[in-house]
């Protein structure tokens, strides 16, 4: 393996909470975009981005459906910014077991921003005409090697807790799961 | 599979607690389109002329634009129609907001109320699952404060809520009905949805709203979202601020408000207030509006923010749009502060912006003309502030002379008698007006203040500037990019009408020419009020970015029927026309349709009756306003004829007026 460094384009969506007007039109060409066929129903219960809106305390929160998580969290985060107090979860882009944002209302299944792929730029930015929404993208250099890193790190920490034997009937379990 | 629409309706009889869900004729759709056209032909089904606004009988209907949930900018409004307590005619007064387009999600195209519930209750619209629900506990509470509780209690922080408050509960005559973020506010539906027993509507849909040709539909969109950046950076020169841009209208962005506070006879007054706008005036408004203006806020899919949350010290927290700002300020005579202050509590209250200060003011007029006397006005207060607030608690309460006032100032001036009716001159079909007092008839505004049933002179207007402009260059610059007129004729109309001289007010626009652009600005509010369209982006706008050319495909591609400029035109003409004929059936005669008696100083009765005989002609009307036989006809709107026919109004094969109706019925 190669030391040399890779080149990745970075996709920033900037929120700007302070010019949200609340008018979901963001939610509304999330859902459809993602639609079957494209653009042919919509419904913003299936966005990938949800307005955690609450007018009467100013709250404003477009938030990007992230990782699907199995579990939810053991403690939830509350913030007050400015005097202004955030649901728990408010900035949280997972779906998870403990809220509705960001399942398929029919299926439940997780959803997740994949920022309108094929375009030339997130749908939810181009129809955001108060920028609220603004996209950047911008190179960065990473190092292959720190992945590799990163995963010996981990590994070490595991062996150290379960031991190595342990380790490796687990990585043969999940490596016969795979071929099956 | 039915496009743009859910093709379900929720009927719910209040007085048995039975839901159904109702499967509606396409048939219907491309008829009557959606929103006021549809409601207005359930209306006609199904509310004799018998029925009064507090008859169990009497419906109440929430109905969703035909093009709601769909991509479409700014297509969020739910339109409300009911029988009015105040004017014992049709009501259809709208909102905005995001109730409309939840409702579709949830699967319903309207919520149809009939009956009235023993209890007070709310109603829980969640997707397939609807409840009626006790409200015991939300009596007397404010329209903010319901649906804040509400969502709290459902645990449904995204539901959304439409609800009354205590002017709803007590049934006053100009109860609005509150959704956050906007309100429908005319014609006292609020009184019957609280005479229903019905203090709130929650809706919750997570559903598709499907469009038949999406590429199509969404290559309009970008059209329109596009237009309206464009417009954003080229306002219109030459008109007042709130024209220049589109909104509906921005009255919470601009801040120059010399216009409308020195050219409006504001309460109850008949003089303008020239020389009000100051420097000074205009710097403690701006630090007022600065402090209390949290944010400004859109409606549903729609980038432009009309409205505004507003926090005045020590006050819940409310939203504000539109005139609100300036009608308790400039009839109490007072400041910014006080309005927005007085306006928090009105707004929880329900009650019309419009109709409120008024009446207020109508009553103080009658304590200083000696019409009433102190006695009627225990311990009001002594300053004009205080008497608003105290005004405003009794009228909400119906408590004394609140109870007469609570009923408009027709009805209140009936009930006082004792001259009082000199005082209520600003009404037109008994319902309060913008207070606008001229000086030349101007021949458009007054077949449009004569002959709208929307009873409201800004869901008539627009398209066509409200003023010439004095200059030749301006008019033609005007002209040059101006597509959305549904002919070129009018281009000319607006080139040759000039501020003096041959060409101008009263008698140019001519008779015939007036009808050509009433008819037009008519057509377009009523397009818009049956596709859910706000106004402020299309009927009331100069140079819109929804015009007659394009709401023909959007219909096409969204709703899947074929539609051209003709086939809307005739759709909005054959529902535009029942509208009428329920007004018809309710007792409106061509003596119903004038303006106030001092609406313009300068007058022309015989100008005015042509105008009145030649629009009229020109609507397919006979000269008492009631659409003939053969214009019913040709709108597929038989059944209307045979039904005006049968009670006597409309004779049959004769295109005049029967004998019996042409004698003049009172129905006051």
């Amino acid at each position: 393996m190669s030391d040399a460094k890779q080149k990745k384009i970075v996709k920033t969506i900037k929120i700007d909470v302070d010019k949200c007007h609340g008018c979901r039109a963001c939610e509304m060409i999330c859902s459809a975009f993602h639609a079957e066929p494209k653009y042919s129903s919509n419904n913003p219960a299936r966005a990938r981005i949800r307005v955690i809106r609450d007018p009467l305390r100013d709250v404003y929160v477009p938030v990007y459906a992230g990782e699907y998580t199995v579990a939810e969290c053991a403690g939830r985060d509350k913030y007050t910014i400015e005097g202004k107090e955030y649901d728990e979860c408010a900035f949280c882009r997972a779906s998870c077991p403990s809220r509705e944002e960001f399942k398929e209302p029919d299926s439940g299944l997780p959803l997740k921003c994949d920022m309108c792929e094929g375009e030339e730029e997130p749908l939810c930015v181009k129809w955001c005409t108060v920028d609220a929404l603004v996209v950047e993208e911008r190179e960065e250099e990473v190092e292959e090697q720190v992945e590799q890193e990163d995963l010996e790190v981990g590994l070490e920490s595991l062996a150290d807790k379960y031991g190595m034997d342990k380790i490796l009937d687990a990585v043969a379990r999940l490596s016969k799961k795979d071929e099956v | 599979m039915r496009y743009a629409e859910t093709g379900f309706n929720l009927e719910i009889d209040l007085s048995r607690g039975n839901i159904e869900r109702v499967a509606t004729d396409p048939r219907d759709t491309e008829l009557y389109l959606g929103g006021l056209g549809t409601n207005a032909k359930i209306l006609w089904d199904r509310v004799p002329p018998d029925i009064d606004a507090f008859s169990p009988e009497n419906l109440l209907i929430f109905g969703t634009g035909l093009l709601c949930g769909t991509a479409a900018t700014g297509c969020n409004r739910t339109i409300v129609t009911t029988i009015s307590p105040q004017t014992k005619l049709m009501a259809f007064s709208m909102m905005g907001g995001y109730w409309a387009p939840e409702l579709k999600y949830a699967g319903y195209d309207k919520v149809i109320l009939r009956g009235k519930s023993p209890d007070l209750v709310y109603l829980w619209i969640n997707n397939d699952k609807v409840e009626i629900r006790d409200a015991s506990h939300l009596q007397g509470k404010g329209a903010i404060e319901t649906a804040e509780l509400i969502k709290k209690e459902l645990k449904q922080p995204k539901a959304q809520v439409s609800a009354i408050g205590l002017a709803g509960e007590n049934r006053v005559f100009y109860a609005s009905i509150e959704q956050g973020r906007s309100s429908a506010s005319r014609g006292g539906i609020g009184a019957v949805m609280g005479d229903k027993g019905v203090k709130a509507i929650a809706v919750r849909g997570t559903q598709d709203i499907n469009v038949a040709r999406p590429a199509e539909y969404m290559e309009l969109c970008y059209e329109v979202l596009d237009y309206i950046k464009w417009r954003e950076d080229n306002p219109i020169p030459g008109v007042i601020p709130i024209l220049a841009i589109l909104g509906s209208p921005q009255e919470m962005a601009i801040h120059n408000e010399q216009w409308h506070t020195e050219n409006f006879s504001w309460g109850n007054a008949r003089l303008r207030r020239k020389g009000f706008w100051t420097e000074e005036v205009s710097d403690e408004w701006l630090e007022t509006m600065n402090k209390a203006r949290t944010r400004l806020i859109s409606c549903y899919n729609c980038p432009v923010a009309c409205g505004a949350s507003i926090s005045m010290p020590g006050l819940p927290t409310y939203m504000m749009k539109c005139f609100t700002k300036l009608t308790y300020t400039m009839a109490a005579m007072s400041n910014l502060d006080f309005g927005l202050t007085i306006a928090q509590r009105a707004t929880e209250y329900g009650v019309d912006g419009y109709s409120t200060p008024q009446v207020m003011a109508f009553a103080l007029e009658l304590l200083e003309n000696g019409i009433l006397t102190h006695k009627d006005f225990p311990e009001m207060p002594e300053d004009n502030e205080g008497r608003f607030f105290y005004l405003l608690d009794k009228i909400v309460n119906r408590e004394g002379i609140g109870d007469i006032l609570a009923n408009g100032t027709h009805w209140a001036a009936k009930e006082i008698g004792n001259g009082a009716d000199a005082y209520a001159h600003n009404n037109i079909k008994k319902h309060e007006q913008l207070p606008l007092k001229l000086s030349m008839l101007n021949p458009i505004y007054f077949l449009m203040y004569c002959t709208g049933e929307k009873m409201n002179i800004t869901q008539i207007e627009g398209q066509f500037p409200q003023a010439p402009f004095p200059k030749k260059e301006h008019r033609e610059k005007f002209v040059k990019d101006w597509f959305q007129v549904p002919d070129d004729k009018f281009k000319q109309y607006f080139l040759d009408w000039e501020l003096r001289g041959e060409n101008s007010n009263p008698y140019y626009p001519t008779p015939e020419i007036a009808c050509d652009i009433v008819d037009w600005q008519e057509r377009m509010h009523y397009i818009d009020d049956a596709l859910g369209m706000c106004a402020g982006l299309s009927s009331f706008h100069l140079k819109p970015p929804y015009h007659i050319h394009n709401i023909p495909k959007f219909l096409s591609a969204g709703a899947g029927f074929d539609m051209d400029e003709d086939k809307l035109s005739q759709a909005a003409k054959r529902y535009r026309t029942l509208v009428r004929a329920i007004n018809i059936r309710r007792g409106l005669r061509r003596k119903d349709e004038k303006p106030p008696e001092d609406h313009w100083k300068k007058r022309f009765p015989e100008l005015e009756k042509e105008l009145l005989d030649t629009y009229y002609n020109y609507k397919g009307w006979n000269e008492e306003g009631i659409p003939t036989e053969a214009s019913l006809h040709e709108l597929g709107l038989d059944f209307v004829g045979q039904d005006l026919i049968q009670r006597g109004i409309l004779t049959a094969g004769e295109d005049t007026l029967s004998k019996e109706a042409s004698e003049v019925k009172e129905t006051n």
